[in-house]
């Protein structure tokens, strides 16, 4: 099984990177973006094939270690 | 003689100037690697360096939370133990929860490395009685990741309980932003006030003939 992990700093926390993403699409013309928010990605491949105790597990993992909660969020999808 | 332990981790690079640092102020210094189980016994205070612990892989300080030496670091400062965390340092002390806030990548995203003007916001703590309240100095910074960040709950505890330690500023002592921090801070402490957490670096600034010795009186304060 393969755990996506998405981190991306919350809402309200204001995100530098996303801002200068934001910038230059403004400055190449791309017309219609409203606002840019840049996280990372972490792919976790698991032996395990139970789904609940993947996700519990990868809760665990974001919570301890990829994602700093204090200023991000992260969402946990399965495949 | 004080007994000072100074941290290294894969990426650190401020642990022989720390350890110069000390030294020069006359203290015994040893320098600990990460994967120390212990700090070396009658240590009076522990230095997390600067420098990319783990090259600021995932984020700054994250990855160094989990070297074994830092188990032992929090249950020393949980005793009491003084712990003082410089840039990088900062960042792990707050990743492991001893500083409350995180550090975020600076707001114009360079990285900074410059002489800047700090202001003491507050010296009653070990770590700045020796400056005045108010009194701004000049001492180097140099970082990617400083923009630090806490929700208001969190600033009004700090403000409240006389925290905030240094605010990046002008000549005259009035604040500047630097990097996005929260109302321009530079160094903060615990509630206990054993704990100190900064992103200048005082051990850069010893010697006058090097731009300025205004670090001096930091370290001091510690080993006072």
């Amino acid at each position: 099984m393969t755990a996506i992990v998405n981190v991306f700093l919350k809402e309200g926390v204001l995100d530098p990177q996303g801002k200068a993403i934001h910038h230059a699409l403004d400055a190449m013309n791309f017309e219609g973006v409203e606002d840019v928010r840049m996280g990372k990605q972490i792919v976790l491949k698991l032996s395990s094939t139970n789904k609940e105790d993947a996700q519990k597990e990868v809760e665990q993992m974001a919570e301890e270690i990829l994602a700093n909660t204090v200023i991000e969020d992260y969402t946990i999808e399965l495949v | 003689m004080k007994n000072i332990a100074v941290l290294q981790f894969p990426g650190t690079n401020c642990d022989l100037d720390t350890q110069y640092a000390f030294e020069k102020l006359g203290c015994k210094t040893t320098i600990v690697w990460h994967k120390a189980s212990k700090l070396p016994d009658n240590t009076d205070l522990v230095v997390v360096p600067g420098g990319f612990s783990y090259g600021d892989y995932l984020r700054s300080g994250a990855i160094a939370k989990f070297s074994p030496i830092m188990k032992e670091v929090i249950e020393y400062a949980n005793q009491g133990g003084k712990v003082l965390g410089i840039c990088n340092g900062f960042q792990i002390l707050t990743e492991v929860g001893l500083l409350p806030g995180a550090l975020k990548r600076n707001i114009g995203l360079h990285f900074i490395s410059r002489f800047q003007t700090l202001k003491v916001v507050n010296n009653n703590n070990v770590f700045l009685q020796k400056y005045n309240k108010d009194e701004v100095i000049n001492i180097p910074i140099a970082h990617a990741d400083g923009n630090y960040y806490i929700d208001e709950k969190g600033y009004q505890e700090l403000e409240a309980n006389d925290q905030i330690l240094v605010r990046y500023s002008d000549e005259k002592g009035d604040p500047v932003v630097v990097n996005g921090s929260v109302t321009s801070i530079a160094g903060i402490c615990n509630q206990s006030k054993n704990v100190f957490g900064l992103m200048p670096h005082p051990e850069r600034a010893l010697e006058r003939i090097l731009g300025s010795d205004d670090g001096i009186k930091m370290l001091e304060g510690l080993i006072a």
